[in-house]
């Protein structure tokens, strides 16, 4: 398949480009489709090719000597997937997975570092994006670091459990994230860390606390 | 009645990442309007709601305590 200039120019790298210069650039590309379920780079192995996702959804994720999954993120299209790796010369800080059939678009780290020589611009963009992902990742840690988020779910969900009598509150992870002052994937991340310690059951839409003693010890202990 | 995710048309701007994302086929596209189908096989894993740039698909949870 044939590259298309016009999605070149929603990749953040390239915006600001000309046609002429899109046109040239996407000579170096090419593109490759995945199937659902497959495996498109794996965690600590060695990265020689630049992807960016054009169409479906990659699921980005790590894994644990006790072979448990943290997902880090769940890329859209017209992100990049494995920046880092080809950037810092080192192994995938993490693997890439097809959620759906998935449309790349791929580069040679030899060949992007020809384009970053002819057009100098591209590079600011790079230095743009990796700005903000650092940014996003340091709100990350301080998160994870100071806020003790998971005595602040803990609390929400006392907060809002129903009386028996009639249905509770209903409440999404998106909302106990902005009550808790953090991210969406913080709040998964508390609920799994609760229900493995035996707090609270996630049933389907239910969450059903079974030790709310131990959950207030926890909120006791952490806010 | 089986209860499924709900979701806002008003934010809705049909990207499709919801359809693409669930793996027990609960979203459809009726004409031009993302459906959920109710099926059992929705485990409520909340990856649509997760991947919606939009904030249009919600998967609520109720909170309860459990009798003793």
């Amino acid at each position: 398949m044939a590259i298309d200039s016009n999605s070149l120019t929603v990749l953040s790298y390239f915006s600001g480009l000309s046609v002429a210069e899109l046109e040239v650039i996407k000579q170096s590309f090419f593109e490759k489709t995945i199937q659902r379920g497959e495996m498109i780079f794996l965690e600590e192995e060695p990265a020689d090719i630049l992807f960016f996702l054009i169409s479906g959804i990659v699921k980005l994720f790590k894994t644990s000597a006790q072979g448990k999954e943290q997902i880090i993120s769940l890329a859209r299209p017209y992100e990049v997937l494995n920046d880092i790796s080809i950037f810092d010369n080192g192994p995938n800080p993490m693997s890439a997975q097809a959620m759906s059939t998935v449309t790349l678009y791929g580069i040679k780290k030899g060949r992007l570092e020809v384009i970053l020589r002819q057009h100098p611009q591209v590079s600011s963009r790079i230095i743009q994006v990796l700005a903000t992902r650092t940014r996003q990742l340091i709100s990350l840690v301080e998160d994870l670091s100071f806020k003790h988020v998971i005595g602040r779910v803990a609390k929400i969900l006392l907060e809002h459990t129903g009386d028996g009598a009639g249905p509770g509150q209903r409440l999404t992870q998106q909302e106990m994230a902005a009550m808790a002052g953090t991210a969406r994937e913080v709040v998964a991340r508390s609920l799994k860390a609760m229900e493995e310690r035996g707090l609270i059951r996630l049933e389907r839409h239910r969450i059903v606390i079974s030790d709310k003693n131990a959950l207030q010890e926890m909120i006791n202990q952490e806010v | 009645m089986i209860q499924m995710p709900e979701i806002n048309q008003d934010k809705c701007n049909l990207c499709g990442l919801c359809i693409e994302i669930c793996r027990c086929g609960a979203i459809i596209l009726v004409g031009n309007i993302v459906s959920f189908i109710e099926i059992e096989e929705c485990h409520w894993c909340t990856l649509c709601e997760a991947i919606c740039p939009t904030g249009a698909l919600t998967c609520s949870f109720e909170i309860i305590i459990e009798e003793r």
